[in-house]
């Protein structure tokens, strides 16, 4: 049983359909790349994933340690809390709040306090913040954000901040995180960088990965399989090898071949 | 060690806060603080309560709310009602509770529906709640009286309750706000999708944050009809939300001890101008303008004041007691 299941994902807005019949299947532990030519519909199937849409039809089906939940139709918040946590294409970091805030908000859905301890602050709440402090703190460690953790977000460099959202992403604890082009805007350095990262985190947090990206380099390199999506259809799905050569993905990105028309 | 420390720091903000309630208390009984001054004290007290409140769902969550003296009225009549039946303390005590939780109930259930409306338009929500409820109570005239109000109000508030509330009520929003749950409604200001995307649920603590402040509006609602003696539904219009407003913007939204300051310095100013009566209103509108054109942000922008300051005066002292 895949960790996520996506049965004939449909999104109409009024007469336009974004996205049509895509269904897809993560296996625990892959590294999935989803492409396509702009306007193609990649973030609103990520959107359609993490609730920020609700699907026209069609389901989203997530199995985790054998409990299956259905995602459709579930609100943002609770998606997350189900374990799917996601980057932003156009960055979306807490801007005037510190670089540790921006994660140690995330970490909100594990804290284990209730109200009337955060009015009165009681040993649990003592207890808690000491917890998810350290853990932010690990996880800065692991971003090389540690020293600048009293920064405001905003003054990070674009890369920083780029590293930042993920962080907090992965602040959630999350089995499947959805990343909406990491690498925009990096130079090939900063990009060669953060493959090494994605892969290095899926490792060390046991994560399986969606991302979308146009940076063909990073995709070819790190994804095992690569869904390519045009006007809202899935039009092909294999290995990078696979993507490569197929007609009808060189078709989308290039146009059709003149010869034939 | 370090738990030493943290003692160390409760103990000597806790001094503070004695002391404070001490040398006032000792002011009012020499008769330094006359009558006068106390209904000045009064007034900044119950303007904190209502200002830090307010600050918590504006500045905080940044849910803009203009329907603030709504929730203040529900208290303040409840409250009323209750010991003009009869005046007794613990009468007071049960009205204040019963006040703020009506105003808090309320504020859940017009929370519910608005608070899915962003900016200007929750403005117009919260502001049409607000006059929704003083109309109300100008025409359950048996109960409330109608347009003319209650009077003869038994006064229970004293400089020690009003102490205890406004202390009580700005150490719960501030612990609040230091909490998980008070972050999460900083993050819904910061970006409602993303604070969404990171599992809080928005909708929830939107209304939470609502409940709370009609809470809080609620005590200083009841705190001030039994200090004012009389109450009527045009106290808390329009214009007493707006000046609640004023209060929190011009400290600064997002700073507590910002809400605190101008809740100080505007009584203060208002104080000082009785001598120029014609004018009064005029200079006092003109020290809004100065002030918010050199301070966009508010006098303390989204900073706190922190008893810090007066751990590095009291170093600087024990320094100085060293070198000796």
């Amino acid at each position: 049983m895949p960790l996520l299941k996506v049965h004939k994902l449909t999104k109409s807005f009024g007469g336009l359909t974004a996205v049509l019949n895509v269904s897809m299947e993560l296996k625990q532990g892959e590294l999935v790349g989803l492409i396509g030519p702009n306007g193609a519909g990649k973030t609103t199937v990520f959107n359609l994933l993490t609730g920020v849409y609700v699907p026209t039809s069609g389901s989203i089906i997530l199995n985790k340690a054998g409990a299956e939940q259905e995602l459709q139709g579930l609100k943002p918040h609770r998606i997350c809390k189900a374990g799917v946590a996601r980057t932003f294409q156009n960055i979306r970091l807490f801007k005037d709040l510190t670089v540790f805030d921006n994660v140690r908000i995330a970490m909100h859905k594990n804290v284990r306090y209730g109200l009337l301890s955060s009015f009165l602050h009681l040993p649990s709440y003592h207890r808690e913040e000491k917890r998810i402090s350290e853990a932010t703190m690990e996880l800065l460690r692991i971003f090389k954000l540690d020293g600048k953790k009293d920064e405001y977000a905003k003054n990070l460099p674009y890369g920083e901040q780029r590293h930042l959202e993920i962080a907090r992403a992965l602040a959630t604890n999350p089995s499947l995180l959805l990343l909406d082009e990491p690498a925009a805007g990096m130079n090939p350095a900063e990009t060669a960088q953060l493959t090494e990262l994605i892969k290095w985190i899926r490792e060390k947090f046991n994560l399986t990965i969606l991302l979308i990206e146009h940076d063909m380099s990073l995709v070819m390199k790190i994804c095992e399989r690569i869904y390519v999506l045009d006007y809202g259809i899935l039009i092909a799905e294999g290995t990078p090898d696979e993507i490569r050569s197929n007609k009808r993905v060189i078709e989308a990105y290039l146009g059709e071949d003149v010869g034939d028309a | 060690m370090k738990k030493g420390i943290l003692s160390a720091q409760f103990t000597r903000r806790l001094i503070l806060v004695v002391l404070a309630y001490v040398i006032v208390q000792l002011l009012i009984s020499v008769n330094i603080i006359n009558d006068y001054l106390q209904a000045t004290l009064t007034t900044i007290c119950i303007n904190i309560i209502l200002a830090v409140s307010l600050n918590l769902i504006t500045g905080f969550t940044g849910q803009f709310s203009l329907g603030h003296a709504g929730f203040m009225s529900i208290g303040a009549y409840t409250c009323a009602l209750l010991i003009l039946k009869d005046p007794t303390m613990p009468n007071f005590l049960l009205g204040t509770l019963l006040g703020s939780l009506l105003a808090a109930l309320v504020g859940f259930l017009v929370g519910l529906p608005t608070l899915r409306l962003r900016g200007d338009y929750l403005a117009i929500a919260t502001l049409g709640m607000a006059e929704i409820i003083r109309i109300m109570f100008i025409n359950m005239d048996k109960i409330t009286n109608g347009p003319r109000g209650l009077s003869g109000i038994p006064r229970f508030v004293n400089w020690t309750w009003l102490f205890i509330f406004t202390v009580g009520t700005v150490l719960l929003i501030r612990n609040f706000l230091r909490s998980s749950h008070g972050r999460a409604c900083i993050a819904i200001r910061e970006d409602e999708i993303a604070a969404e995307a990171m599992g809080i649920n928005t909708t929830w603590y939107k209304v939470l944050a609502f409940v709370i402040g009609a809470f809080c509006a609620g005590i200083a609602g009841a705190l001030y009809a039994s200090y004012f003696y009389f109450i009527k539904p045009d106290l808390f219009g329009f214009l007493k939300s707006v000046d609640i407003l004023v209060m929190v913007v011009l400290g600064g939204l997002g700073s507590i001890s910002g809400s605190i300051l101008a809740a100080i310095l505007l009584a203060v100013i208002s104080t000082l101008l009785q001598s120029f009566s014609e004018i009064r209103m005029i200079l006092y509108a003109l020290i809004l303008i100065v002030i918010m054109i050199f301070r966009p942000q508010g006098l303390l922008g989204s900073k706190e004041i922190s008893l810090s300051v007066f751990n590095r005066l009291g170093r600087l002292f024990a320094f100085e007691k060293e070198e000796k």
